[in-house]
């Protein structure tokens, strides 16, 4: 738990002009299956498509598939740990996007295990990818253990995704424990069912939050374009015409600091709870 | 007709509610590290230890816990009736309270109180007169069983032989399948094995 001490009062770094200094945001969960990936990409992907300079990173060596969900699986020639062992550069291993100019990959390695990695490392790697790119998304892998640790260790900030599932819900209970004190992680609900949540058969967004607690970055409904989407590799917040896609990019909007309608409309367990979740997100500021 | 009709249409708790009770109660669990039965365990004996002192309903009374920010809170509500004339800790609870002072008793001594964790006895026990004299083992045996805590495995007294002769009795009264031979050899020898044995099944 080392990597995890942080100071108790944070001082404001000393600015320094001539590089970015970005945000390296985690996105984690605990419990696997619950959308990182998809989340990781398709924030990434709005971020780029404002204008930011956003690089993702895949911090689940030997189950990589940030480059799938991305659709550039035929582009990564090298892997985040070919640059930790200092066998190519770090620029020759960052696969462009082929939508945005804006947008970089840092694939795991596939063929390798994520007790391969060095904390140590992976926290040097991602203060330098902080100097040309202003958000650092990692892609964190499920579980507490070693890849976690890795995926946290250069981080300031986290975002935790949660499905609207008593195990997902303990999970993430467990990772917020896991992380600095001094964080405040921003919470995404997954694949939610309004239909079912009015029916009473789901967790609402507010029985979810009113466990964990955390901000609300905001709510993505269960659909099946978000399928659909990764059949094709093609991140459903760069479709205009998906409200899911809308309800990433007010995700990403927020998560940059511009002002969002609050997703609290959303959070009314039953009645009034409308289906059409992404019109909320829709009035991007 | 109508009952009938009442029970088909009374509405069961939906998935979503059960779902957000488990999640409560799990949660409450991680967070305090202790496994439920122990959390039932830590509320009755909770509710003994104010029965010492006052009375109190019962039927109302509840130990309930609040997930805070980052913590549990334990909110004890008992309606209280009467308060208790004299009352008297127990020399049991006052080691409790400190590990490092828990009696280790050697010889078979009899321990200090038999009252430490039977909650009826202590709901029972209305005037200043002592709880009866009950035999060490019996008392310890009672303990283990309502509240399976340390503290109980730690004030257990050294058997007596009587007793572990006839521990080894039930013991061979279970295996009686096995060879005729082997029980002689064992009367014959009932120690140390046997001791063992008996420390097994009652744990």
């Amino acid at each position: 738990m080392r990597a995890f001490d942080s100071p108790a009062v944070e001082l404001d770094p000393i600015p320094e002009p001539a590089v970015v200094r970005g945000r390296a945001i985690v996105i984690t969960s605990g419990k696997g299956g619950v959308g990182k990936t998809t989340t990781t990409a398709n924030i990434g992907a709005a971020l780029a498509a404002m204008g930011k300079r956003v690089v993702l990173v895949d911090a689940d060596v030997g189950l990589r598939n940030l480059d799938i969900v991305l659709g550039l699986e035929s582009r990564v020639k090298y892997h985040v740990l070919d640059v930790l062992e200092e066998k190519v550069t770090l620029e020759e291993a960052l696969v462009r996007d082929k939508r945005s100019d804006n947008l970089f990959l840092l694939a795991a390695a596939q063929t390798r295990e994520k007790e391969d990695v060095v904390t140590a490392q992976m926290k040097a790697l991602i203060e330098r990818l902080r100097e040309s790119f202003e958000y650092v998304l990692i892609d964190c892998p499920a579980g507490i253990e070693m890849g976690f640790k890795n995926a946290v260790a250069g981080a300031g900030h986290a975002i935790i995704v949660c499905t609207p599932e008593v195990s997902a819900v303990r999970d993430a209970d467990r990772v917020v424990g896991l992380l600095p004190n001094s964080w405040r992680p921003e919470l995404i609900i997954n694949r939610l069912r309004p239909q079912l949540v009015k029916k009473g058969k789901m967790l609402s967004v507010d029985d979810v939050n009113g466990i964990l607690r955390l901000p609300l970055l905001g709510v993505i409904a269960d659909e099946p374009g978000v399928i659909v989407a990764s059949n094709k590799g093609e991140p459903l917040a760069l479709d205009p015409a998906s409200e899911t896609g809308a309800a990433y990019r007010a995700i990403a909007a927020k998560l940059a600091g511009e002002t969002v309608a609050a997703p609290a409309v959303l959070v009314a367990p039953s009645g009034g709870f409308l289906s059409r979740i992404g019109s909320f997100f829709g009035g991007r500021a | 007709m109508l009952d009938f009709l009442k029970a088909l249409f009374k509405p069961a708790p939906s998935s979503g509610e059960t779902a957000k009770e488990r999640l409560r109660l799990v949660l409450l669990s991680d967070h305090l590290s202790l496994a439920p039965d122990v959390i039932e365990s830590l509320k009755r004996d909770l509710l003994a230890v104010i029965s010492r002192y006052v009375e109190f309903d019962s039927a109302n009374a509840d130990v309930t816990f609040e997930q805070r920010e980052r913590e549990v809170a334990m909110l004890a509500s008992v309606p209280i009736t009467a308060v208790r004339e004299r009352p008297k800790p127990s020399p049991d609870l006052l080691f409790a309270l400190e590990p490092s002072s828990w009696p280790v008793r050697e010889n078979g001594a009899e321990p200090v109180s038999g009252q430490l964790l039977g909650s009826d006895e202590l709901a029972a026990e209305s005037g200043p007169e002592p709880a009866p004299e009950r035999e060490p083992e019996m008392a310890a045996e009672s303990r283990a069983e309502e509240a399976p805590l340390e503290l109980a495995v730690a004030t257990v007294p050294k058997p007596k032989p009587a007793r572990s002769g006839n521990a080894a009795g039930t013991r061979r009264r279970r295996r009686k399948k096995y060879a005729a031979a082997t029980n002689a050899a064992k009367a014959k020898h009932p120690h140390p094995q046997q001791l063992g044995g008996q420390a097994s099944a009652q744990a």
